[in-house]
């Protein structure tokens, strides 16, 4: 079909939400532009490159990493007859609720020194465990709470699998291995490049985890910069680094996706599929299961639990904790709901009428998930003192911030829906005589459906932790679960924000069940 | 639009606002914003735990509201700077000198009265007299109560010495040492700053992420020194009792134990300057100053209140004369902390 030209209010729709996710890289820009030289000069440096490198190492790590434990996990859990495997794939999408700076500071409680396996295996003998701190530590804590964002997507395309095509390779005497690998794997290909795309731009734009680990990524290097020379010209310099690099990576992305067609050609329906046989695997398999949900999920909640107890135990108020919890549901909830609005606008332009603008939009609005949350907080900063007074520090501009901070997270989803929307649909229902509008609402929107409710969870879940944002653009006195564990951790007692920490987790459970049930399916 | 698309975008515009409803009684932000007694809105880079309580005391005192911004420092002296002329702000609360006079650097403070200033030794002040000081803290060596007190460096220049090889604890990312640093470089020279930090590095010197893991590692004997502020050690005895394995020693030469400050300034922006300066006049009341001595450990800086008795005298600190308005020269300080492996 030869492309044609958008509908004018959904190209001004589209152009207005990219426009606006874009505000940050246009702060960068603007910020860079007064200081050309210095900006070059920090960019240009020996070090930048160094800590470049190192980033770009830690980046391909997680993602190889989160890929390698979330294709087993999302395959053991849909295809097979894994004993139990609704409780693991449930169990093993859940690490992703805790925030990457909990997680990783409960790693190092574990596996730290004098932690608690240090203090379990002095008695062998073992005076020092090798350091986790570095590179291990943050590729470690990055890939164990950031794998489901593959997981998910990868459990949604194995079950909208059509099984025709696996009996059609089996009917002409293919063996399982071989299926898997020249029909399964590459039906897999977008959604382990959509999901492995969110782990890597996610690795980009991470401060809590690699903080704590002690690990120079590019992303600390703008918070030293902020923080420690207040250097507004560096950091703006190091962020345009970054967008580049989401553009790189967005670009790889867009060519591993290619211009394929991933919906069905002809009449036909989705049906199930039967188990395959684990056999002697089973053991191994369980095995494996067990070790990443103990690791990522079972000893971070645990060791939480058992703060929490504590905490209890000395008669805190619990009604502090309930109010913020209000506070983190309302703002994540409309930052979710917006951003799946936002996000249509956007899926629908660059699917439907993909052209050099409908790109750009897509890709400039993805800067807001890769820059770090404290440079997309000061945009909003920069732009709200100036062009929006009256709202700024308002509970809209605080949503609005953190709407654009995570839209790409609903984009895409709903994109990868809309590609399986077979665009005759829609035409004939044009051809009946429906106008635009009408078709996306009575044709298209039911089928992507699962895809928007897919974009509003990974959004809400991610709005429900964010805390730079919130810092310096929520109300005054607008406390939430992520400032409650931020003022606590500040006056160094993380045992005391153990139970905010906790009711965080509990938050985001739903949405995530929501989004392991449903993942993408479009049926 | 058919039942599906209306179900879909009911469902969507629904959410929030059951959500809000849900949750809408909680807690209101800005409740207490009686528009009758508009009060002044502070940024504090100091942490809520302790001034939450010094504000209340204001608050009961003028019977005015007070709006708080917590954050740390730094971001907010970042965030103020984007704010420009359109800042919310009426006062500016910082953890420490080096943040001020970056707000300051940016024109974006009014000079205090005299009445203020001479209520601060002029040491813990900003030359032009745009901030003033509220309290200080020594730069200390931490030590477990394993490690003998004749070890103990007369200089913290010592800790690159062999025998500390692997023993001692640091924060590079943290505001205080940078500062540290700074007045390193300042009182004796860029070379020895150099030589400092590079023997830190090849000492194995344990990096944090900041003062309170430092001195927890002592205490967990991770590590047998640190370089932080007294009052984290003052703090963690006040609370866990005489037993606490940590001490806190005073070296004597070179840098000896520094003293900086923490400080506060108003914002030309202003629109109630009466106010904020009133506030700022209720920092350096004898009420507050106690408040602070005793609730942090910090030293008071007005005549007249007294440290907390456990707390060797500020006079009796041994810590060069600087300018801690120079402290906020930090750039030339990264740069030789990267270039030297610190950062």
């Amino acid at each position: 079909m030869a492309p044609r030209r958008p509908p004018v209010l959904l190209l001004l729709a589209g152009v207005a939400v990219g426009g606006l996710a874009a505000l940050p890289a246009v702060y960068l820009a603007i910020t860079i532009a007064g200081e050309a030289s210095s900006a070059a000069d920090a960019v240009f440096e020996r070090r930048t490159l160094e800590v470049a490198l190192r980033t770009v190492g830690l980046v391909a790590a997680v993602t190889v990493g989160a890929i390698g434990l979330a294709v087993p996990l999302a395959w053991l859990t849909v295809r097979t007859d894994l004993p139990a495997r609704r409780l693991w794939a449930t169990l093993t999408t859940l690490p992703l609720v805790i925030p990457s700076y909990i997680g990783a500071y409960l790693l190092v409680s574990a596996f730290g020194p004098r932690g608690a396996l240090q203090g379990a295996v002095e008695p062998l003998g073992i005076e020092r465990l090798p350091s986790i701190y570095g590179f291990v530590g943050a590729w470690l804590a990055l890939t164990l709470f950031t794998y489901p964002l593959v997981l998910i997507p990868v459990r949604g395309a194995l079950r909208r699998l059509d099984p025709q095509l696996e009996e059609a390779a089996r009917a002409m005497g293919r063996r399982p291995a071989e299926i898997f690998r020249t029909v399964v794997v590459p039906q897999l290909v977008p959604a382990i490049g959509g999901g492995g795309l969110l782990v890597a731009l996610y690795t980009l734009s991470d401060f809590g985890a690699v903080s704590i680990m002690r690990f120079d990524s590019f992303t600390r290097e703008i918070y030293i910069a902020y923080q420690a020379s207040f250097d507004r010209t560096e950091a703006a310099a190091l962020g345009a680094v970054l967008v580049v690099a989401m553009l790189v990576l967005l670009a790889l992305y867009a060519r591993l996706r290619g211009a394929r067609a991933y919906h069905r050609a002809g009449p036909g329906t989705v049906r199930p599929m039967g188990a395959i046989s684990l056999g002697r695997w089973r053991v191994p398999a369980l095995a494996f299961c067990g070790v990443v949900v103990a690791i990522a999920l079972l000893l971070p909640v645990g060791l939480l639990v058992y703060w929490s107890t504590q905490q209890l135990g000395d008669g805190l108020a619990l009604g502090s904790v309930v109010g913020n919890a209000g506070n983190s549901l309302l703002v994540a909830s409309l930052a979710a709901a917006i951003g799946v609005v936002g996000a249509t606008c956007v899926a629908v332009l660059t699917v439907r009428f993909p052209s050099p603008v409908s790109a750009l939009v897509e890709r400039l609005g993805y800067a807001g998930y890769a820059l770090p949350g404290i440079v997309v907080a000061l945009s909003l900063v920069f732009f709200g003192t100036r062009v929006a007074l009256p709202l700024y520090q308002t509970l809209a501009m605080l949503v609005f911030a953190i709407t654009v901070h995570y839209l790409p997270l609903a984009v895409g989803p709903l994109g990868a829906a809309l590609l399986q929307v077979p665009p005759r649909i829609e035409e004939a229902a044009r051809g009946l005589g429906r106008r635009p509008l009408e078709v996306f609402g009575t044709v298209t929107a039911p089928l992507v459906a699962s895809g928007g409710l897919a974009g509003a969870a990974l959004v809400f879940l991610h709005a429900v932790k964010e805390l730079p944002a919130t810092l310096l653009l929520a109300p005054i006195g607008f406390e939430t679960l992520a400032t409650d564990i931020w003022r606590q951790t500040s006056s160094g007692f993380f045992e005391a924000a153990a139970i905010p920490a906790l009711v965080l987790l509990l938050i985001a459970a739903p949405p995530l069940y929501l989004l392991s049930e449903k993942g993408t399916v479009t049926s | 639009m058919s039942r599906h698309g209306k179900l879909l975008l009911a469902l969507v515009l629904a959410l929030p606002a059951v959500v809000g409803g849900a949750c809408g009684s909680s807690e209101e932000p800005g409740s207490n914003d009686d528009p009758s007694t508009p009060g002044i809105t502070v940024y504090s880079g100091r942490e809520p735990e302790l001034i939450v309580p010094a504000i209340d005391m204001y608050e009961d005192k003028v019977d005015r509201d007070v709006q708080i911004r917590f954050g740390d420092s730094a971001t907010l002296a970042a965030q103020l700077a984007e704010e420009g002329d359109n800042s919310p702000a009426d006062v500016f609360f910082s953890q420490d000198a080096g943040s001020l006079a970056v707000v300051d650097g940016e024109e974006l403070l009014e000079p205090l009265p005299r009445d203020i200033l001479e209520r601060v030794p002029a040491r813990f002040q900003a030359d032009g007299g745009d901030w003033v000081g509220v309290s200080a803290r020594s730069r200390v060596i931490a030590y477990g109560t394993d490690v003998s007190r004749e070890e103990l460096p007369d200089s913290p220049l010592e800790l690159t010495g062999p025998e500390w090889e692997g023993r001692v604890g640091w924060a590079p990312t943290n505001a205080s040492l940078q500062g540290y640093v700074t007045a390193l470089r300042k009182v004796e020279g860029e070379d020895v700053a150099r030589e400092w930090l590079e023997g830190m590095v090849d000492n194995d010197a344990q990096a944090y992420e900041s003062n309170t893991p430092v001195r927890d590692a002592i205490a967990a004997s991770e590590i047998d020194v640190g370089l932080v502020n007294h009052y984290y050690v003052a703090e963690a005895i006040a609370e866990n009792g005489p037993d606490y394995p940590v001490r806190v020693h005073f070296p004597r030469d070179d840098l000896g134990s520094l003293v900086n400050t923490t400080g506060v300034g108003v914002l030309a922006s202003t629109d109630d300057r009466a106010e904020a300066l009133g506030f700022v006049r209720f920092l350096l009341t004898p009420e507050a100053q106690r408040y602070f001595a005793e609730s942090s450990k910090e030293y008071p800086l007005i005549e007249g209140v007294e440290p907390d008795h456990s707390l060797r005298p500020l006079a009796r600190i041994p810590s060069p004369r600087i300018d801690l308005s120079d402290l906020s020269d930090l750039q030339g300080t990264l740069d030789l902390m990267r270039d030297t492996g610190a950062l």
